[in-house]
């Protein structure tokens, strides 16, 4: 039930069996992603991460502790990279644990989705001709408002 | 990085991303004062810097946070409080 952030190295395979050893719950999901390769037309060299640290810890553990309440979570856990990573490194895990599938998915699907445009990080992608700093995609924004509740909104 | 003398009434302004590159600042210490008392006087003090600081601080969908906390421009300072601008967060 926390969330990190870290200019470390993560493992995500050794961060969901801490997870599943300590939340043995019915239902548990887990969702990585990782610096992608490629961005439109050109080959992406490295990403760095910019973090608003103290805000991003914030963020992240309000976000958790929104999810838990919102879809009844048994446990949850985030954990956000930040610095310059290699193509392929894992930059986010987040794992969410609760009674049945459906709370448990949602609650990932959730996190991810309000995490991509509420936490304070900021994604510079290198190419072999310059770096440009990544702009919101209007299907992230569109992913964000649906979660939109007035009763349950984060 | 400019650091004030201790013991004053202070504000500390952080810049993050494409508005920490444009103002070539990652964060300021400002005096606090009654006519440096909301987000937007403080926004509006910090662009007669040049036209970096009047360009960045006008970006369209810039974010203002207080105390790590997204606010909009009228919000009130106070003493020791933290004040960042940003663009959209692209995290994730």
């Amino acid at each position: 039930m926390r969330a990190v952030v870290t200019d470390l190295l993560i493992d995500p395979g050794q961060l969901a069996s801490e997870f599943y050893a300590r939340h043995p719950h019915a239902a548990v999901t887990t969702f990585v992603g990782f610096v992608r390769d490629f961005s439109k037309t050109s080959q992406v060299e490295d990403l760095f991460l910019e973090c608003y640290v103290e805000m991003a810890s914030k963020v992240l553990t309000e976000l958790g502790e929104a999810a838990a309440s919102r879809f009844g979570l048994k446990a949850w856990h985030i954990v956000h990279r930040f610095g310059t990573l290699p193509v392929e490194d894992p930059i986010v895990f987040v794992a969410t644990s609760a009674d049945h599938r459906a709370e448990a998915f949602s609650a990932c699907e959730f996190i991810m989705d309000v995490l991509k445009t509420d936490a304070p990080f900021w994604k510079r992608e290198r190419f072999d001709d310059g770096v440009v700093w990544v702009t919101v995609k209007g299907s992230d924004k569109a992913r964000r408002v649906r979660w939109v509740d007035k009763d349950k909104a984060p | 990085m400019e650091k004030q003398v201790s013991g004053e009434v202070t504000i500390t302004v952080k810049f993050f991303s494409l508005i920490r590159e444009a103002v070539a600042t990652e964060e300021l210490v400002l005096e606090w004062s009654e006519s440096l008392s909301t987000v937007k006087q403080v926004k509006a003090v910090l662009s007669e810097r040049g036209e970096a600081w009047s360009t960045a601080l006008s970006h369209p969908n810039l974010i203002q946070a207080v105390n790590q906390r997204v606010v909009f421009p009228e919000e009130n300072l106070a003493d020791g409080d933290e004040l960042a601008f940003f663009p959209p967060m692209t995290g994730g």
